[in-house]
């Protein structure tokens, strides 16, 4: 059970002993894993207070991913985005470029510091699933950097329609799987991950691509990926001399909203996470957990899930590769019942304009889910005073997503 | 604890545990198919509740649950199944076996109420280990309804005794670390392990995971008070849909027999 004494003093210091959040998180998976999951707890513990693996983790980050990533004033945003803004309105909207870091996202941060565990641990193979492939391809990325092999699993209708990351992953030496249970994407994709661990448990690592899954891997995702909140909080002092007013991320999993958002949990700053859409909430064609879901049991965790009466996994949409997945990180669902964070979704079409935007007002193209974060911004930006600050997180590039946004333009390409 | 399920493990042969999928392939074939069960000599059933996310099921199991969601099949159907079930054979123990979010949907002590009252004897939460027992256990120790444990491979002395703590009706030994429907593990790690199990609990130990030829199912009546078959039969439903019945019967007889002169043979 939760400490609520601590819980009053910090909303940094989740999950408790049993990698509860609230009633969220926890390890519900089959017994032949649980003494793995218990393992890699303890292995976590032991590197997280070691400085030789932190001083690893800082070097490749540095080095290797191209960190710290810039602190960006979108000047050209925020001016188009008080064209529409009430007098004296309209927010200074920053960004977090880890859209800069090699392989194109934020994913690659996770991957480095569980690659590194993994070699700490003696594992000799790496399994990983994904979905839009980013994760896939950082993966496949460190594990070609530290000679490790390396298998994906990957939703067969994920394969079909994600070719260029499919043939990234292979060029990087990995074997792609693709996965035709279910209904052949990340979330079967996440199964067939979870089968492959449980009947190779001596040699297997599972590199999980959020901040999901058993305990701890919610906690340990969102430990690698608080370098993104760390730096920006440090920039920002350097900077301006000032915290922001509101912190906006995209939410799939949860990885890159709590790693921006986790440093500053105990600080007065706003947070805004959003999730997607799709054609809209008042259909099941969202993927949306937080807003649209209920708690629930899935791939080792409770939280909030999109379900039926009966509990069965129904399946999200979104433009969004990234963001198409029935779940949510258990410390998201924490945070939105303990009312510390607000949550919002924007649709397909809200994003394909805020892709637009930022392509034509600061030459940067985002990627889709990113897109979802900047159409929250431009949503919220006009209702706050010209001297806030907003800081959203640019977590990956849109390289990936160009055929995706050209067919919905109807664009022949 | 259920005395259906006790009295269920005989001293002298193994029991023949025999696991299905609910709804698989209509929820109107099911009945037929558990009766043949126990009409080829099954002494406990499972009845396995389909889930969208069978992470520990291997290919065969998860077709029949998507077979069965596909057919329609809602927590609503496999509860009436288990009452009539429980109409028909009143002194065959019935487990429901499937995963934590079908089961913990309307809350645990709804599930465990409606399971009470379906004449549910026990049930097998897969993902649902001994670390999150709150999740379900209590609300079916409260009705009286046994939470059968997994132990495995990786199932450690020092671990043991956490999963026995709260178990009931019998410790399933799952004899791989791997999904289900896979190879069998060979017979020396079996007997290894089990006499490991026997030492730690009063509990039946039943054993299970690859087991298919009735030569496999003697061999591990030998050693264990039960022996557990699931894909095998899945298989035989997948074959032959709302007419498996029949093909069950005969393929359970095989297995029943073979295990009811197993121990015979060895002193022979
Ligand atoms: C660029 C990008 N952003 C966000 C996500 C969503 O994941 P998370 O919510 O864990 O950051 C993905 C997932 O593939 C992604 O590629």
């Amino acid at each position: 059970m939760t400490n609520t004494a601590t819980q009053l003093n910090s909303y940094r210091n989740q999950p408790d002993a049993q990698g509860h959040f609230g009633q969220f998180g926890g390890r519900y998976v089959a017994e032949t894993l649980m003494p793995l999951v218990l393992d890699l707890e303890k292995h976590y513990r032991a590197a997280k207070a070691d400085p030789t693996f932190q001083a690893q983790f800082d070097d490749l980050l540095e080095h290797y991913v191209g960190r710290p990533s810039p602190l960006y004033y979108a000047e050209r945003l925020t001016e188009e985005l008080r064209k529409d803004a009430p007098a004296g309105k309209g927010a200074q909207v920053w960004f977090k470029r880890d859209e800069l870091n090699h392989t194109g996202a934020h994913k690659i941060n996770n991957c480095i510091g569980q690659i590194l565990l993994a070699m700490r641990m003696g594992k000799t193979r790496i399994i990983a699933e994904t979905g839009a492939g980013q994760h896939g391809v950082a993966t496949a990325t460190v594990c070609a950097r530290f000679g490790l092999p390396c298998v994906i699993y990957m939703g067969a209708t994920d394969v079909a329609r994600q070719q260029p990351n499919v043939f990234r992953m292979k060029l990087l030496g990995a074997e792609v799987v693709p996965v035709t249970s279910g209904a052949a994407t990340l979330k079967d994709a996440m199964n067939e991950g979870l089968r492959d661990w449980v009947a190779n448990v001596h040699d297997t690592f599972y590199i999980i691509g959020t901040a999901a899954g058993p305990h701890p891997y919610p906690e340990l995702v969102r430990d690698f990926q608080s370098v993104i909140g760390k730096e920006a909080r440090a920039q920002m002092l350097s900077r301006i001399n000032r915290l922001p007013d509101l912190l906006v991320a995209a939410i799939g999993g949860g990885s890159n909203a709590l790693g921006l958002f986790h440093p500053f949990l105990d600080d007065e700053v706003k947070m805004l996470g959003v999730e997607a859409a799709g054609y809209g909430l008042d259909g099941d064609q969202h993927a949306a957990s937080l807003l649209g879901g209920f708690p629930g049991i899935l791939h080792g965790n409770k939280t909030y899930l999109l379900q039926d009466e009966d509990g069965q996994i129904t399946e999200g949409h979104s433009i969004s590769a990234g963001l198409d997945y029935p779940g949510i990180g258990p410390e998201h669902a924490w945070l939105k019942d303990m009312g510390r964070v607000e949550y919002t979704a924007i649709t397909d079409d809200e994003a394909l304009d805020a892709f637009q935007l930022l392509c034509r007002t600061e030459g940067i193209i985002p990627a889709l889910e990113p897109a979802h974060a900047i159409a929250a911004v431009a949503k919220i930006a006009k209702d706050m005073d010209r001297d806030q600050i907003i800081l959203a997180n640019l977590c990956g590039r849109g390289d990936k997503d160009i055929f995706t946004v050209a067919e919905k333009l109807g664009v022949e390409m | 604890m259920s005395a259906r399920l006790s009295s269920a493990f005989p001293a002298d042969r193994a029991a023949l545990v025999c696991f299905v999928t609910a709804g698989d392939p209509t929820p109107a074939a099911t009945p037929a198919i558990l009766d043949a069960l126990v009409e080829g000599g099954a002494d406990v059933i499972e009845l396995g509740m389909p889930f969208t996310d069978p992470m520990a099921d291997g290919p065969a199991i998860q077709a029949a649950n998507l077979r069965s969601l596909a057919a329609g099949t809602k927590t609503a159907d496999i509860l009436q199944i288990a009452t009539d079930f429980r109409s028909h054979h009143p002194d065959v123990p019935l487990v429901l076996m499937g995963y934590a979010n079908p089961m913990t949907r309307r809350g645990p002590e709804w599930f465990a109420d409606a399971a009470a009252a379906a004449g549910v004897d026990g049930v097998i939460c897969v993902d649902i280990p001994v670390e999150e027992d709150a999740a379900l256990g209590p609300a079916l120790r409260a009705k009286g309804i046994a939470p059968i444990r997994l132990a495995t491979p990786t199932t450690d002395a020092a671990r043991l005794p956490a999963v026995l703590d709260g178990a009931g009706g019998f410790l399933y030994y799952v004899s791989v670390a791997g999904i289900t429907g896979k190879q069998q593990a060979v017979q020396a790690s079996i007997e290894e392990a089990v006499t490991r199990l026997k030492a730690s609990t009063d509990l039946p130990v039943a054993v299970g995971f690859g087991v298919r030829t009735p030569e496999q199912a003697a061999a591990i009546a030998r050693v264990a008070d039960g022996v557990v078959v699931g894909s095998a039969i899945v298989d035989i439903v997948a074959e032959h849909g709302a007419a498996a019945a029949g093909p069950v019967r005969d393929y359970i007889r095989s297995l029943s027999d073979a295990i009811a002169t197993a121990r015979a043979t060895t002193n022979a």
